[in-house]
């Protein structure tokens, strides 16, 4: 077979495949929970009552959207430049680190300094850490996605160690957690007595912050060149290596971001539960939109939904939360595909 | 118990060859599928779908070596998915490969939830026992570690052997190096690449997932969630250490499975007792990267790694 590049893709074909494959991925999880005893159709009524389906629902699909947004705009950041940062894990860690050591009483700052401080160190010590495997692919030529996934491993020991010891929380009865942020250190509400912290707010901020930089900024244009064709690039006069690093540390903040956010904005205090994988479903919530930075808002808010939609159907109907995980992967799988399919004609010969 | 003494004993050799095994088995996977021109970020997803589906095949009564079976089967089944991606349609192998770990652990977690509903801990099965081979068996140090040994670490060793003759002694081999360097020139000669790379990265799956499968029929005898932790990557490092050979890999395989050995049992010495635990568990992973960073240097990356072969375009 042989793809062919489609001059001027009908509506049809730029629309239809993308909607095939979602109704697909969830053709797949009907099957799976039907496996599993389920009634595809109360499944799915459970995952979306139970993602929408009342006030504490909507809020807590806002919540679960917020990291997803950091870590979905991380990830579309750096695929752009095909810079492969499998680390978002890590980085988002990192966040959440500085925000601990910082925020639970070293620094005696009002409110409306201390927050923004931390948000703004946080990104630092993300980009920095996610600088490292950057430097090495620019230097040496060392495959970063290797070296971003091994170091999640490496940072999740790191975290490890720190909440065993020197974080670790005197009166946490001996449990590895963090001591709580001071009360100057933590994110607002956005409207009192709601459950949803000002995290989701600066989540939207970011997002349309990141898409001025991409369709306003020259950076956002070198990023994009750097992606598209680094050769050409270099050609046309881009600094790439430079291009390549700047992305990193925007990338590594943007997750260090989701790491702050949930720990001054949601849990007050960092243990190694805070993240379940948030860096590595940013990627599928990233490829879902495209790479688009506003359209990483509605991919996370999909995702979100899904995830707190699965948690209460599995509670009600017995069926593996896992379904959700399964749906996302295939989703993810069947987009890049179903996108591919609206650019190019397969040919058999 | 001091350094010395750790690196002369034979437990700490036999230990060694054990925890390179597993490494052996997914790192030959992941080189054919590199050498064909595929990287494979699958990896550590088929290890965990290999892991489970060896150990639940046994559990509800195949013998064992059907177990492998069925782990090499589950494997060449997301090796196909990943080659119907990358390969057939050309699709980002890092985005497929991200794709296929994600689904390939999701599916095994939701599977043995479903089988296994209401158990606490999970079952334990009847592993691989150690099979001495007479006399070799006796040698001082070396022969435990080598011959002292359950089958599957035999056929590891036996399996690198036979990959390097293939590779480089056969034309099928021949065929599997020209379309990772230059696969044009294979097109031309009239082969298929897209045939030779689906079958290169179907069978490097089915070997990946046996990898997994040591760990749940024969290092252990039973599956947990985190049971394969990164080792996917790990061999990901392995083959790059391994300069795209299957001689060097494996020989990086035991160097790195003897480090992480030695790391063990240095946890229990008097260093071990002043040191966070956590810095030895960190090591594999740190020593991973070493490995890359001073490979990179002298790197002989297949030419047509990640680039993706459309018939009729230059």
């Amino acid at each position: 077979m042989r793809l062919e590049p489609i001059a001027n893709p009908t509506l049809t074909r730029r629309v239809l495949p993308p909607a095939l494959a979602i109704a697909t991925s969830f053709a797949v999880a009907a099957f799976l929970a039907m496996i599993a005893g389920g009634n595809p159709f109360q499944v799915f009524g459970l995952i979306i009552s139970g993602a929408v389906g009342s006030k504490f629902a909507v809020l807590e699909t806002l919540n679960r959207a917020t990291p997803l947004i950091f870590t979905g705009l991380a990830i579309s950041v750096a695929f752009r430049a095909k810079l492969w940062n499998i680390g978002a894990e890590a980085q988002l860690y990192m966040g959440a680190v500085v925000t601990v050591v910082l925020g639970t009483g070293a620094l005696g700052l009002p409110g409306w300094a201390m927050v923004p401080l931390l948000a703004v160190l946080a990104v630092i010590a993300g980009g920095i850490l996610l600088l490292i495997p950057a430097l090495l692919k620019t230097r040496l030529g060392v495959d970063e996605v290797v070296t971003t996934l091994l170091f999640n491993f490496i940072f999740l020991l790191f975290v490890s160690y720190l909440l065993e010891g020197p974080l670790k929380d005197p009166m946490g009865m001996g449990w590895p957690k963090s001591a709580r942020l001071v009360s100057e250190a933590r994110l607002p509400r956005i409207v009192d007595g709601l459950r949803l912290h000002w995290g989701f707010g600066l989540a939207l901020i970011a997002a349309v912050g990141i898409w001025v930089v991409d369709k306003f900024t020259t950076l956002g244009f070198e990023m994009r060149a750097v992606g598209q064709n680094a050769h050409a690039a270099r050609f046309a006069g881009i600094p790439v290596n430079p291009v390549i690093l700047k992305t990193a540390l925007l990338s590594g903040g943007l997750a260090a971001l989701a790491g702050f956010s949930e720990v001054a904005g949601l849990k007050g205090s960092l243990t190694l539960d805070l993240s379940p994988g948030y860096g590595y479903t940013g990627i599928v919530v990233a490829m879902l939109a495209l790479l688009h930075p506003l359209g990483v808002v509605a991919a996370a808010l999909f995702v979100a939904a899904i995830f707190v939609g699965a948690d209460s159907m599995s509670r009600a109907a017995g069926v593996p939360t896992y379904l959700a995980d399964i749906m996302l992967a295939s989703a993810l799988l069947l987009t890049v595909l179903a996108i591919l399919i609206t650019k190019f004609r397969v040919r058999r010969d | 118990m001091d350094i010395l003494e750790i690196l002369l004993s034979a437990s700490f050799w036999a230990a060694a060859i054990r925890i390179a095994s597993p490494l052996i088995f997914a790192t030959m996977g992941e080189l054919i599928c590199e050498r064909a021109g595929v990287l494979n970020l699958g990896i550590e997803g088929i290890m965990v779908a290999g892991a489970f589906a060896g150990w639940i095949a046994v559990w509800a009564g195949l013998p064992l070596w059907g177990g492998v079976a069925i782990a090499m089967i589950a494997g060449m089944g997301f090796g196909a998915l990943h080659g119907v991606l990358s390969v057939l349609f050309g699709l980002s192998q890092h985005v497929v490969g991200v794709g296929i770990t994600l689904l390939a652990t999701s599916l095994t977690f939701y599977t043995y939830r479903v089988a296994l509903p209401e158990v606490s801990t999970p079952p334990k099965i009847e592993a691989f026992k150690v099979l001495e081979i007479p006399l070799l068996s006796d040698i001082p140090i070396i022969g435990q570690a080598l011959f002292a040994q359950t089958p599957l670490t035999y056929l590891a060793f036996g399996l690198t052997a036979a990959l390097a003759w293939i590779l480089y002694r056969t034309p099928l081999g021949l065929a599997v190096r020209a379309v990772g360097e230059s696969p044009a020139s294979v097109a031309a000669q009239g082969l298929s690449v897209a045939a030779i790379r689906m079958g290169a990265v179907i069978f490097g799956s089915g070997l990946m997932a046996v990898g997994g499968a040591f760990l749940t029929m024969s290092a252990f005898d039973s599956f947990f969630f985190d049971m394969v932790n990164g080792r996917g990557w790990i061999c990901i490092a392995l083959v790059v250490f391994g300069a795209w050979r299957p001689g060097k890999a494996l020989l990086g395989a035991i160097l790195f499975a003897a480090f992480d050995a030695f790391q063990i049992r240095l946890q229990q010495t008097g260093i071990g007792v002043h040191v966070p635990y956590q810095i030895f568990l960190m090591m594999p992973y740190i020593l991973s990267i070493l490995a890359l960073v001073l490979m990179s240097r002298r790197a002989e990356v297949p030419a047509a790694l990640m680039v993706p072969f459309n018939k009729g375009e230059r």
